[in-house]
Order: structure tokens, then C-alpha cells, then sequence
């Protein structure tokens, strides 16, 4: 409880009852409201979102709660969410075509391959991109990289943004893309490697498994992700619009995005 | 009396007031066509960004209230991000006012036994002054975005939020990188020539050896996630990564207003700020982190929560609509002051429309620069048509108007004052009693915006009255015929963004 405001400037910890102090009484007004709308409720039916309502608003991945009396307000739904979950319906072979054209749509190069051609398909991508050297994450698909004959250079706790800036190309796979925006997701899982493996090689190939990695839209991305593992949503090359407008790709992360969707062998049925 | 307030009154004080800033800008013919070039192209590529999204309207409406609800309970949201970035092994600093920001931010950096920063472009932490009092500490901050490199090696100011540079156009990017590079690291390639590619080229071999060797990064942040204690950030050109990933310490300085509840309100504003802002579907790249991660990353992570006049906006009633403004700059592009003044004329971090109705609220409206602010304005409203948070920014400026003229009880540095009116403006006043006149009868605000126009025809070379204070300039003639309200009606076709 802060009554009053402390006087200048002192340790971090006077800041920060200051600060909250300022708050609180800025928000007097919304207290006052609060308190006469809470007594008004409770001499009414129901109080508040019932289950159904918490469950909606529940995050994704489990966070500890805290037993806040605030927390009260902080779970009845607070905003009107009727906007849209997707923006369209769209089968799954519908979806990995809208993918595929926003990400070109951004300037990435966009290559289809079958699983069992996607070694074939990788090799020549990076011959292609001159790559002699290839930076490759822990938990890489065993095969992705055997038809390959540049050197490889694994991700290790020792390896150096400095090092990276002597590797031409990396090759990740991805956590999650999303078709509406030509967006891929990486959070650092296997086959990803840690963030920066995927910044400072001028050339990155990211391979995403069709279609059971791809989402229609954004909210249903945010839901597969975790956020306690670093995320990097990336669409489309680094590029600047700085210069009169121009759009230059590549400034400082890879300027060459190639973008594997590949196909699995779908299990016969039956 | 149908003429529209757009003078100002000028209470003493030291910086030049909009209008005469105004003044310099719209007599200068490069930027004045940068400016236009640069706001109609980024306008209309906006508004086929969202007319992409048939629930526009809905995200617009839940962003808004999203960012209402947090505001409502700032202290608590505050408290819970603190709580969850500590738990995920950060270190949480309350900054009450730029001088203890700029502080806590030297104290860490000195910490580190470093001498240089990288910085990734930050509106709070130009609003503070850190790279100047950094310097004044001896520790050199390297701008990292390709805009802000060209505004800190120019010597110079930005003067767009999101095109920072907007006002130079290229062959002065391509003098600026030839004649000042060598002093601050590498030196431009020989050469170079004014094409785009070979300037962001240079521009990424001079950064990338600043990358590669720092050890402490600045940041700002777009959102902060109360629930995870995730920060995000949003970008283009891959320097934000650079910054946040490689350097050993890094030091994110944030606004209290820039937290959200939960993870899953990121569905709204990862849809509205890049359509609004880059109008893009999706901008490049998006960083999100929570705290430190082993192996990956910074090993010490120092969130800094400043205030610095947040909270006297958040005790205003009707000003504090303004604290869920996500930085887009969507008002910027469509505001015909804005086009015509310049971002400089603004006199700080945040300029256009939403500079405006932030600065007088964050430092009060104690200097004639920002008293003169809410009058920098036609209260057109076609910056609160394409605000993605749905900001009044034509009533908080009426609001901010009123408290000039009229003076009354505002929030000072966390203390409850009241100001007096500017003195001798009865002009003023009455200029101020037609605002508000006008604002609650919009059918009259559109006739009267009519009537100005016509007026400008009349008078091409001033406009009469109040108004004459910021459009004293040679080159008034190219103000169109219609008023920027019939503009938009003509042109915004039938997607409605509102
Ligand atoms: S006021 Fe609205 S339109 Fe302007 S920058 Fe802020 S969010 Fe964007």
C-alpha cells in the first residue's frame, strides 16, 4: 500500500511503490465504479463468467495462477472475441496451397518435395545456393542431410555467432506455419536449433512436414506454442522498407529463404 | 462562427512551438515530397492490408477493449508480469521518470564492464534520452535499424515511427553512409552508389561487425505478456534478432502500458499491428522470449518498467485511451498535418496524431511546444478511422485543448494539480468553445471542414485566422480543394476500416 508519493528518486524498490502507487490512485475512479457495479451484482443472478467461460480464456500451456483476488476479474472473458478463428474454410491440400503463396508472396522460395525425395531436394538447394559449409541443429532428421556434400557444421554449446559468420547455410525444420500469413514458427525444438543458427548464416532452408504442420490462421498457432521456449515467427526474408520505400531483402538476417514443404507418405488405410 | 481552432496559443517558454517548427518543415520541398510520397504509399498499401480481413471491425473492437481492461488493471498486470519474468529468470527495475531510467540503464551497462551497446530502434528509450545519457556516461550506443543508423549517423532526428528516415531520400543516405560510417566502425564500401540493395548492404557489413562483438544489447518491446512474462518484439530487417540474441546481457526498457493479460491476446494484436503498421500480413520477423533460456541467448535479461508520465495520462479520464496505442503509426499516414509539417515539428519520440495526444499528457503542457501540440490538428478524424485500437484522438485533443485554455485539475508526476488557463487568449477560448461546439454536432464539423476548404481557395497562400500560425508557408497553394475529409470519403471506397 502506497498512500502518498515517496520523494525523488531513490533505490529501485521506492520506484517501484511509486510507480504502483501512481497507478493505483490514477485508477481511483475505476476502483469507485467497480465497487458500487460489484455491490449492484451481487444483489443479482450470477456473478461473473461461469466454467465454460474460464475454460475459453484458459492459456494454452499451464501457468502457474496466482492467488490473487484480482485474478477474479482477469478471468472474466474482458474483451468481446467474435472475430474470426480463420478467415475462410479450407481443405488441407487448400491450405498448403495458400501457404506456399503467401510465402512467395513475401519472397521466399517455395519447393515441394516428396519424403523420400526430400534429401535429393535439400543437396540441390544448397549447391545451388553455393553453401560449403551448412550449420545443422541437434535432432535433425537423421536423412534430411544425406545427400549433402558440404561440410557440416553442428550446433554445439561452444559455437559462436562469429563462427556462424563463416557457415553460408543452415537447414532447420519448424514448429508450426501458418497458412493465412506465410508465416513459420521455430521455438528451438529438435531439428531448430537455438535462435541464432538461424540469424547469422546468409542462407536458411526450413523444411515444413505437409500438411499436419500447417494451420489455417494465427490464433491456432499461438495455441500450439509454448512460450517458454524463445520464439521466432518469421515471413518472408529480413527485408527493409527504409530506403524511399524500397523493399530490399536481407539486411540482417538471411536474405536467401527457402522454404521445403514436404510431403508424408500418408499410412495406407484399411 | 464555423472556423476551426487550428491556431494556438502561445504561453512562454523556450522551444519553439509547433508552428514555427511546422513552419521550417513545410518550407522545404525534399521533404515535404518524401513525406508525401512516403504516407500516401504506405495508406493505401494499409488499407488493402485490412480490407484483407472481413472481422477488422472485431479485432479492432477487442484490441481496444483488451488494451482498456489492462489499463483498468494496471497494477495488477503489472505485478503479474513482474512476478512471471523474475520466475523465468529475469530481473524486473521500476523507472519512475527518464532520469531513473537513463540510471538503471547506465548502472547495468557499467555492470557489465562494457563501453558499447547495440540498440534495436525503441520509442520509449528515444523518448527517455539513453543514448545521450549513455554517452555522458562514456558508453557508445550503435543504433542497429537500417533508419535509425541513417537518423545517428546524420546527426539527426527521426522523424517517423515506423520510417524513422522518412525525410531522406536516397542519394542523402548514400552521402551520409560515405561521409560518416568510418567514424563510428566500418567505413561504406568504395563506390557506393545511391541503389537501395547497395545501401542496405553497406549498411549490414558496417552492423554485422558491431553484432558479432557486442556483449550488451537495448531494446524496447512491443508487448509484454503479463500471464508468461513474454516479451515481443516486432520487425523487419533481422536487427532485433541480432540484438536479442546474440549479446550476453540484454536490457529491455518498456512502457507500463505496453503490457497485455495473456498469451492468447497476442491473436489480436499480432493480426492488427502489422496490417496497420508495415501493412503486411505478417511482418519478417517476430522475436518472443521469457526471461533467460539456457544455452540460447542472453544469460542476463533486465526488463526495465518505466513510467515517465504514463501514469498522469492514465489519471486523466479521457486521455488515458491513449496508453493502448501500439505504436503503428497508421495515424501518421493519413494525417494532413502531419504531411505537411514534418515529424521534427512534433519536438519528440512520438510524432503525427498520436504524438499530439501523448506528449502533452506524458510531460504536461507547461512549454509552448507542448501546449501548441493539441492544436496540430483539424480534427479531421481520419486518424481515429484507421487507429487499430480505435484511439478518440480528435477527443482527447478537444480534452487536451480545453486544459490549456482553460487550465483545470490535471495529474503532475504522480501529484494532483491544477494549472491555470494560458493567459490572454480569449481568442483562444473561444476558438476552444467552437471545437467543442463543433465536435458535438459532426454534421456541423463536416460542413465547417467545407468551409475551411473553400476558404483555402480563397486564400491560397495563408489560411485566415488561427489557422494562419502553422500554414504561413509559400508552398500552401498544393493544399487540395477538398477538405481531407471529403478525400477520405472519396477514396476509402467501400471497405470501411472504422
Ligand atoms: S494512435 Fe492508433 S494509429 Fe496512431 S500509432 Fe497509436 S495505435 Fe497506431
Amino acid at each position: 500500500m502506497v498512500a502518498a508519493d515517496p520523494g525523488p528518486a531513490g533505490d529501485g524498490m521506492s520506484s517501484r511503490g511509486r510507480v504502483l502507487g501512481r497507478v493505483r490512485r490514477a485508477l481511483a475512479d475505476v476502483r469507485a465504479a467497480e465497487a458500487a457495479a460489484d455491490t449492484a451484482m451481487a444483489a443479482g443472478p450470477g456473478t461473473g463468467a461461469g466454467p465454460a467461460a474460464e475454460a475459453e480464456a484458459a492459456p494454452p500451456a499451464g501457468h502457474a495462477g496466482q492467488g490473487d483476488a484480482a485474478q477474479d476479474y482477469a478471468k472474466r472473458d474482458y474483451a468481446v472475441r467474435d472475430y474470426l478463428r480463420v478467415h475462410g474454410s479450407r481443405t488441407a491440400p487448400q491450405r498448403v496451397a495458400l501457404l506456399a503463396e503467401n510465402l512467395a508472396d513475401y519472397r521466399a522460395h517455395v519447393h515441394h518435395a516428396h519424403e523420400a525425395g526430400l534429401p535429393a531436394v535439400i543437396a540441390r538447394l544448397l549447391t545451388e545456393r553455393g553453401a560449403h559449409r551448412v550449420a545443422v541443429p541437434h535432432g535433425l532428421p537423421g536423412d534430411w542431410l544425406s545427400a549433402v556434400t558440404a561440410e557440416r557444421v553442428p550446433d554445439s554449446a561452444d559455437l559462436t555467432a562469429r563462427e556462424l559468420d563463416a557457415v553460408d547455410s543452415v537447414v532447420t525444420g519448424c514448429a508450426v506455419a501458418i497458412a493465412e500469413t506465410g508465416t513459420i514458427v521455430l521455438d528451438t525444438g529438435p531439428g531448430q536449433g537455438r535462435r541464432h543458427l538461424t540469424l547469422v548464416p546468409d542462407h536458411h532452408l526450413c523444411v515444413v512436414r505437409v500438411p499436419e504442420q500447417v494451420v489455417d490462421a494465427l490464433p491456432q498457432a499461438l495455441e500450439l506454442l509454448a512460450p517458454q521456449h524463445p520464439l521466432t515467427w518469421i515471413s518472408g526474408p529480413s527485408a527493409t522498407s527504409d530506403i524511399e520505400l524500397n523493399r530490399v531483402e536481407g539486411v540482417h538476417g538471411p536474405r536467401t529463404l527457402d522454404v521445403v514443404l514436404v510431403t508424408v507418405d500418408e499410412p495406407p488405410t484399411g | 462562427m464555423t472556423r476551426i481552432p487550428l491556431g494556438m496559443p502561445t504561453p512562454p517558454g523556450a522551444a519553439p512551438a509547433f508552428p514555427a517548427a511546422a513552419a521550417r518543415s513545410t518550407q522545404d520541398a525534399t521533404l515535404r515530397e518524401n513525406l508525401r510520397h512516403a504516407t500516401h504509399t504506405i495508406r493505401a498499401k494499409r488499407a488493402a492490408a485490412v480490407a484483407e480481413l472481413s472481422d477488422w471491425a472485431e479485432l479492432r473492437a477487442a484490441g481496444a477493449a483488451i488494451k482498456d481492461h489492462t489499463l483498468r488493471h494496471l497494477d495488477h498486470y503489472l505485478e503479474q508480469a513482474e512476478a512471471a519474468v523474475t520466475a523465468a529468470g529475469g530481473q524486473v527495475h521500476w523507472a519512475a521518470d527518464a532520469a531513473e531510467a537513463q540510471a538503471i540503464v547506465t548502472r547495468l551497462v557499467r555492470d557489465t564492464g562494457e563501453r558499447e551497446v547495440v540498440k534495436v530502434k525503441s520509442m520509449a528509450t528515444q523518448e527517455i534520452g539513453l543514448n545521450e545519457a549513455l554517452a555522458a556516461a562514456g558508453i557508445t550506443a550503435y543504433e542497429t535499424d537500417l533508419a535509425e543508423l541513417i537518423v545517428q549517423l546524420g546527426n539527426d532526428l527521426p522523424s517517423h515511427i515506423l520510417v524513422p528516415a522518412i525525410h531522406r531520400n536516397r542519394a542523402e543516405i548514400r552521402d551520409i553512409f560515405r561521409e560518416h560510417m568510418a567514424r563510428w566502425g566500418r567505413p561504406a564500401p568504395d563506390g557506393l552508389t545511391d541503389e537501395p540493395a547497395e545501401l542496405a548492404e553497406a549498411a549490414r557489413l558496417h552492423l554485422r561487425e558491431k553484432f558479432l562483438s557486442a556483449k550488451v544489447a537495448i531494446s524496447g518491446a512491443n508487448f509484454l505478456v503479463a500471464e508468461t512474462g513474454t516479451l515481443v518484439v516486432v520487425e523487419s530487417e533481422g536487427n532485433g534478432r541480432m540484438c536479442l540474441t546474440l549479446p550476453e546481457t540484454l536490457i529491455s526498457v518498456v512502457g507500463i502500458e505496453k503490457v497485455i493479460p495473456a498469451w492468447r491476446d497476442l491473436e489480436v494484436f499480432l493480426q492488427l499491428l502489422p496490417r496497420s503498421s508495415t501493412a503486411e500480413r505478417m511482418n519478417p520477423y517476430t522475436s518472443m522470449w521469457t526471461g533467460t533460456s539456457h544455452g540460447d541467448g542472453p544469460a542476463a535479461f533486465h526488463l526495465v518498467l518505466l513510467d515517465n508520465g504514463r501514469t498522469d495520462a492514465l489519471a486523466d479520464q479521457v486521455g488515458r485511451q491513449a496508453l493502448r496505442c501500439i505504436r503503428c503509426s497508421a495515424c501518421l499516414n493519413v494525417c494532413p498535418v502531419y504531411e505537411r509539417a514534418g515529424g521534427h515539428a512534433y519536438g519528440s519520440a512520438y510524432p503525427g496524431p498520436i504524438g499530439a495526444i501523448l506528449t502533452p499528457q506524458l510531460r504536461g503542457t507547461a512549454s509552448a511546444l507542448d501546449a501548441s501540440l493539441p492544436y496540430a490538428s483539424s480534427l479531421c478524424g481520419a486518424c481515429y478511422e484507421v487507429c487499430p485500437v480505435a484511439i478518440d484522438i480528435p477527443e482527447i485533443l478537444v480534452r487536451l485543448r480545453e486544459r490549456v485554455v482553460e487550465g483545470g485539475a490535471v495529474t503532475i508526476r504522480g501529484t494532483r494539480a491544477v494549472i491555470r488557463p494560458a493567459k490572454g487568449h480569449a481568442a483562444e477560448r473561444a476558438a476552444m468553445r467552437a471545437a467543442r461546439w463543433t465536435f458535438d454536432h459532426p454534421r456541423a464539423l463536416r460542413a465547417g471542414q467545407r468551409l475551411v476548404s473553400r476558404t483555402r481557395r480563397l486564400h491560397p497562400r495563408r489560411l485566415a485566422g488561427p489557422g494562419r500560425a502553422w500554414s504561413d508557408t509559400r508552398e500552401l497553394p498544393e493544399v487540395p480543394p477538398e477538405s481531407f475529409r471529403e478525400w477520405w470519403q472519396r477514396t476509402r471506397g467501400p471497405q470501411g476500416t472504422a
